[in-house]
């Protein structure tokens, strides 16, 4: 029973990275075409790095993940605390607001906000599509994991403390700053890392709110794959896979250290 | 001293906090739904735009037209028999790992292909089933001739299975985690066999874990357009790709905001039925 229970594990993680490993395996492969290994070659690497437009479509996708990563975790982390801290009306309708972005298919993400930007357009002439409506649109859907990330550290923490710093006279704020802040901090920096991973793979709704000059690396990949396979991507995706291996890595080893 | 803060003082603190994370959600969420619910009973323009009058035409359109009937059914199917080989391959998954020495690293292996970027994942497939790809290339090397695999439906099923199967393995294995094996020891006690002691004991703990598994996996796998796209190519339409097409190319933005309240709805019942059977905190699982 075990072993049964092995042969298949180690089957499903061959599943999860054949894929993978192939893709790596072509990107230093001197053909460009097929899977027949002819002779290793860095050129494609070469040939990526010399297209300046990876480079602009690389600062967009940052700039993109940054900001809203920044403006997601700030409204994400206020709003959990004052839906855990206060009972107020209509908190039952803004916990349930809060699950739509997590459950609803990006694509209708996508369609609905495209469907804003352009009545509001036609309203007021602004705002283009642009970097600065794809910002707009990830962190519609980042505050709500953010949130609820936040929000599961604070309902584990004890009241007790804030109501210590509160008897020694401390000013709310103070008590959220010296206090609340410090000890819901894992949950920040996890809402947080999990906000900028997932704008740095969203394709979808990017794809419906971005406009001209406002190429993201996934959509550079959509449109080159539509266009056929190239060694250039897999040397892209090679070097994308190698990136998150080794945040994950540093990742686990930091918490490791932490615990 | 302890002061009870004042009412206003309290409604202040309320609105810092609550307030611009409220408001984003409400201009940002909940204006835009309300807008495609518009848009889904208006016209179309002769440049596509949006016109009255209004009316349910593009719904009744939608579900009298046996195409578009076809596509709902057809992303159900694909969605939900993708979330059951999913469940195949990973429900013993997690039960592994969670029995390992090496739980941590054979977690990694789960979470490395979970924050692989999505589109690098379904294109990895394009290179595993094209004219000359890998699959091929095994093939043709028995002597047999290439195969037309791509696009079709099979890597469609493929490449979702693939996508999703980490988004069901990562809740599952918490759940699993959290088992408690006495129950087990007593079955056996009792004098179960291990197949039975199984399903009486362990099964039934796995359960919430398998619905929010079941959820995380089919919401996405039903409401794609990227994988039908890329790997079916115009053979396999689902839901994704028709709201995607009529804000493309058939500039129909009517009737693709009617498509996609349908998608909305369906996901919306599929939760509500959850709720109910799982309360609200079974909506925190999700995450």
């Amino acid at each position: 029973m075990k072993r049964l229970l092995s042969i298949h594990a180690w089957l499903v993680f061959a599943f999860l990275y054949l894929p993978i490993v192939v893709i790596v395996a072509l990107s230093f492969n001197k053909s460009r075409f097929g899977v027949r290994f002819t002779g290793l070659t860095f050129d494609w690497y070469i040939r990526l790095f010399s297209n300046e437009r990876i480079l602009e479509y690389l600062t967009n996708t940052l700039i993109v993940a940054v900001v809203s990563t920044i403006v997601s975790t700030i409204l994400g982390t206020l709003l959990a605390v004052g839906l855990v801290r206060y009972q107020f009306r209509l908190q039952s309708a803004l916990r349930y607001l809060l699950y739509v972005p997590v459950v609803v298919p990006d694509v209708v993400m996508g369609i609905s906000l495209l469907l804003l930007f352009d009545v509001v357009r036609d309203a007021i002439g602004w705002p283009r599509l642009s970097l600065f409506t794809i910002i707009l649109a990830h962190i519609s859907f980042q505050i709500a994991y953010v949130t609820l990330v936040v929000r599961a550290r604070l309902m584990l923490l004890d009241p007790t403390l804030e109501e210590a710093a509160k008897d020694l006279g401390a000013t709310p704020w103070l008590t959220f700053r010296e206090v609340t802040l410090p000890l819901i901090m894992p949950g920040v920096v996890s809402g947080a890392l999990l906000a900028f991973s997932l704008s740095l793979d969203d394709f979808v709704v990017t794809f419906f709110t971005a406009g001209p000059g406002s190429t993201t690396l996934p959509l550079y990949i959509y449109s080159s794959v539509k266009l056929g396979v190239s060694p250039e991507i897999h040397a892209l995706s090679t070097l994308m896979v190698g990136i998150t291996i080794l945040v994950l890595l540093l990742g686990t080893l930091f918490w490791r250290k932490r615990a | 001293m302890r002061e009870a803060a004042t009412p206003w003082e309290r409604l202040r603190q309320m609105l810092l906090t609550v307030g611009p994370g409220a408001l984003w959600l409400g201009l940002f969420v909940l204006i835009p739904t309300l807008i495609m619910l518009v848009a889904s009973l208006m016209s179309r323009g002769s440049l596509g735009q949006l016109v009255p009058p209004l009316g349910l035409h593009n719904y009744l359109r939608f579900f009298s037209d046996p195409l578009f009937v076809e596509i709902i059914g057809r992303s159900l199917w694909i969605g939900f028999w993708s979330t059951v080989f999913i469940m195949l391959l990973g429900y013993p998954l997690a039960f592994y790992i969670a029995q390992s020495r090496h739980k941590e690293v054979l977690l990694l292996l789960v979470v490395i292909p979970f924050f692989t970027n999505f589109l690098i994942r379904v294109y990895a497939w394009i290179v595993v089933f094209q004219k000359e790809g890998l699959l091929n290339g095994l093939i043709t090397a028995f002597g047999l001739p290439p195969a037309e695999l791509l696009p079709s439906t099979l890597a469609v099923y493929v490449a979702t299975v693939y996508t999703y199967l980490p988004f069901f393995v990562l809740p599952l294995y918490a759940a699993v985690e959290r088992i408690d094996w006495s129950q087990l020891e007593a079955a056996y006690d009792l004098g179960a066999r291990p197949i039975r002691a199984f399903w009486e004991a362990i099964f039934p703990q796995t359960v919430p874990g398998l619905f929010a598994g079941f959820l995380l996996v089919f919401i996405p796998a039903v409401g794609t357009f990227v994988i039908a796209d890329l790997l079916g190519g115009g053979k396999v339409t689902l839901i994704g790709n028709l709201i995607q097409l009529q804000f493309g190319s058939a500039q129909n933005w009517a009737f693709g905001s009617a498509a996609s309240m349908v998608l909305m709805a369906m996901v919306l019942l599929g939760l509500w039925l959850y709720a109910r059977t799982q309360g609200e905190r079974g909506l925190d699982k999700l995450v």
